[in-house]
């Protein structure tokens, strides 16, 4: 009986753990996708199940996922947390630094910084090979002096924190000319084409060689230490603590050089994150030489239509996600819309305030909108949902409603006057005459809604902004290509068969096809 | 169609929208089967008064009753379905075809002949069923969009009808036309008539009594050819000569 027993417990557990993969996240630039990676495939080479959720959209989203246990861990740095999520300042060298985040974090959030894995990436200020030569920049002190003309291409993280450009602005009293937010990959673009002239970029990064850039020293040590390392949830902690053995066998593991080896192949010569992390856990020893060897050479070569054909199966399955993420998010938006537009008619004062407030959540911007909801709805297909929802709403609420207001004055007061039910003028005239205003509104949050469901590639919810994200972040135009084009294709499938309901939805007699068959008496 | 249909009375009727006086004490009594035309000019309340028989304005104070019923105790749904309307721009819903748009009435009133009171109707106002029936309004001339609204009000043999500028928005020629055919349907079913009009000689053409209101008051109410002999005011006779009616 008792042996029953144990093993019906035995069987919970492993039920248990089977049914709760560790989820493994990154943040949306190179070295945290192959860290990321390296997390994953070191895990699932120790037994556990990995959900793997890369590119999730700004420091507060990973981190607030970490919080509410949506996720269980992924690569962060000592100073980031030190600066943007304890908002203090550096306590002394590395090794102080990461024992107080590692204090706090528990402290506060229950989260737990792992030994780190052997490397720092701290900020590098960049310029173009020839603007340091011109200028005579080698430090940030000379960028202070002699940078006033200049034009700053910056992460917006950066541009907000204080461990960014306003410390930076202190520091060494750099004034530049300009200032632009612009994304890792897109910066360093902008830079190499001259579009900008100084730029924000890790020390680690590959694309620092690919374009040939030049780091000014950070002569007056402005930037605390960033030292990587893993940051785990307390709930992984507790449910598995094998996970987290496993995790540290990284610690001290990566040094500088061999990083900076890694985001080279990932970022400069394109290899695939999976690879690269894969050889890279062989190498020191984590790993054994099981898997089975592809010596596909697929760098940046080939054409686009090659490289979409062997992408198929992931653009097909983000394609049928994001179709889903916008099915759902427009329907429960029709759901609500249109009745909140029928009754915001029958309430003219209450109306204009109520769809200033729907128009409102328009306005947020994307990111900080899910950063808001992540405490409240965790990461992944949830908050992607409401996000979607939230945006559908405007343009549906207002059209019903000045369709329902608008429909022919004259024919909805005739048929009040004639006896009908003011119920039966709303279904019977004001509503069929309202509705290709509706669905034009609808219309045109389904067009919305699939450019705005890239974003769920932000919060880990899949898609095709996965493949959007992804490909920024490393810098793979093909790859930001496999999710656009198919997100471009989608806009207009959508725009088409929603222009086709709303022809359909029109009542004969209304609609302009019509107009010439007038008749004389 | 032998309804002489019902009686229609205003006591002391009062009516402002904010600062506006509407009707300002306002009496009338419209006897079974009599056609009364209200005239006067635009704010003068005639539409306010007639719109006050179907209960799409409720008075301020005083009364209206429609066959002794003070309409505000009387359930307005039923109460409109029993009085046919006319509005100046017809109000044909756009999206149902002139058979459907000549039935409605008698299919609120659950007539289980509902198709073929439409299609009486459209004949009695000159539109051929088989050739307009299945037209949509856009699909119509002015005029014909107006005789399917009278057909609509007809058609379940109201006890009343109220029209309101019924033929204002139409051409001179077709204003005519329509008038006349009017003429010679109300002669034939006699029937409790309110029409709201600012054209004196359509007045005449139709009515068996005039109603001269101005700025909420009744100016006189007299039989046409009362008015003509004696006009109460100097303001209907103003009215009379600047309608060539009288010089």
């Amino acid at each position: 009986m008792n042996l029953v027993a144990l093993a019906f417990v035995t069987y919970l557990a492993a039920a248990d753990s089977a049914a709760k993969p560790v989820v493994v996240a990154s943040k949306p630039f190179g070295e945290s996708y192959l860290l990321a990676e390296l997390f994953a495939q070191l895990l699932e080479a120790r037994g556990f199940r990995v959900d793997r959720r890369p590119g999730l959209g700004a420091t507060e989203i990973a981190f607030g996922a970490v919080r509410s246990g949506d996720v269980d861990v992924y690569p962060e740095y000592t100073g980031t947390g030190l600066l943007a999520i304890l908002h203090e300042t550096p306590p002394g060298d590395r090794g102080a630094v990461y024992r107080r985040v590692a204090a706090e974090f528990r402290r506060r959030w229950d989260a737990r910084w792992l030994p780190p894995l052997g490397f720092e990436n701290t900020y590098a200020i960049a310029v173009r090979r020839a603007t340091s030569d011109s200028l005579q920049l080698r430090t940030l002190s000379d960028l202070g002096r002699r940078g006033g003309h200049l034009r700053g291409g910056f992460t917006p993280d950066f541009i907000g924190r204080p461990d960014g450009l306003p410390g930076l602005t202190g520091a060494y009293g750099l004034q530049l000319a300009e200032v632009r937010a612009l994304l890792p990959a897109v910066k360093y673009r902008a830079l190499a084409d001259g579009k900008v002239d100084v730029i924000d970029g890790y020390s680690t990064d590959g694309l620092l060689a690919r374009y040939d850039l030049v780091v000014l020293t950070d002569d007056r040590a402005f930037f605390p230490p960033y030292e990587a390392a893993p940051l785990v949830s307390g709930s992984l902690a507790r449910r598995a603590p094998a996970a987290i053995a496993a995790l540290s066998e990284l610690a001290g593991r990566l040094d500088v050089a061999t990083m900076r080896g890694l985001n080279e192949r990932l970022e400069v010569r394109g290899e695939p994150a999976e690879r690269v992390a894969r050889e890279a856990l062989r190498a020191l020893s984590l790993t054994q030489d099981t898997a089975a060897h592809e010596a596909r050479t697929s760098v940046r070569a080939g054409s686009l239509t090659a490289y979409l054909w062997e992408r198929r199966a992931t653009i097909a399955a983000q394609t049928a996600r994001h179709v889903l993420l916008v099915v759902i998010a427009l329907g429960c938006a029709v759901l609500v819309a249109v009745p909140l537009g029928v009754v915001l008619e029958r309430l003219p004062r209450a109306a204009e305030a109520v769809i200033r407030g729907v128009a409102l959540v328009q306005t947020l911007p994307g990111i900080a909108l899910l950063a808001f909801m992540i405490p409240f709805l965790g990461i992944g297909v949830v908050p992607a949902l409401v996000a979607l929802f939230l945006y559908s709403l405007f343009p549906i609420v207002r059209n019903t409603y000045s369709g329902v207001r608008d429909a022919d004055p004259g024919a909805a007061s005739a048929a009040l006057a004639l006896g009908m039910t003011p119920a039966q003028v709303l279904l019977q005239v004001r509503l069929p005459l309202a509705a290709p205003v509706i669905f034009a509104g609808i219309r045109t949050a389904g067009v919305l809604a699939v450019g705005t469901a890239t974003l769920a590639g932000f919060i880990g919810a899949g898609g095709l902004g996965d493949s959007i994200v992804a490909g920024l972040a490393l810098d793979d135009t093909r790859m930001v290509l496999s999710g656009a084009i198919p997100a471009a294709i989608l806009a207009l499938l959508t725009d088409g068969v929603l222009s086709l309901a709303e022809r359909m939805a029109t009542p004969r007699g209304v609609g302009p096809e019509v107009t010439a068959r007038v008749h004389a008496l | 169609m032998s309804n002489t249909g019902a009686e229609l009375a205003a006591e002391a009727v009062h009516k402002r929208y904010g600062e506006v006086v509407a009707l300002n004490g306002v009496s009338l009594r419209v006897a079974p089967g009599v056609r009364v035309a209200l005239v006067g000019e635009s704010g003068s309340g005639k539409s306010t008064l007639l719109r006050t028989f179907n209960a799409l304005t409720t008075v301020d104070s005083g009364r209206v009753r429609v066959d002794g019923v003070d309409v505000r105790e009387a359930d307005s749904v039923a109460l409109r379905r029993r009085i046919g309307y006319v509005p100046q721009d017809g109000g044909l819903l756009p999206h149902w075809n002139v058979r459907r748009n000549a039935g409605l009435v008698p299919r609120l009133r659950g007539m289980s002949d509902a198709a073929e009171r439409a299609d009486a109707s459209l004949i009695m106002v000159g539109l051929e069923p088989s050739r307009f029936g299945s037209r949509f309004p856009r699909e119509l001339s002015g005029g014909q969009r107006q005789r399917v609204a009278i057909a609509r009000a007809l058609a379940a043999d109201p006890d009343a009808v109220l029209l309101d500028e019924p033929f204002g928005a139409l051409d001179a020629i077709t204003r005519g036309e329509l008038r006349e055919a009017f003429a010679d349907l109300s002669r034939r079913i006699r029937l409790t008539t309110v029409l709201v009009t600012h054209d004196l000689s359509e007045a005449f053409a139709l009515a068996d009594r005039i109603v001269v209101l101005r700025a909420g008051s009744i100016e006189q109410d007299a039989p046409p050819a009362m008015l003509l002999a004696q006009p109460a005011t100097p303001y209907v006779a103003t009215l009379l000569s600047r309608a060539g009616i009288r010089t």
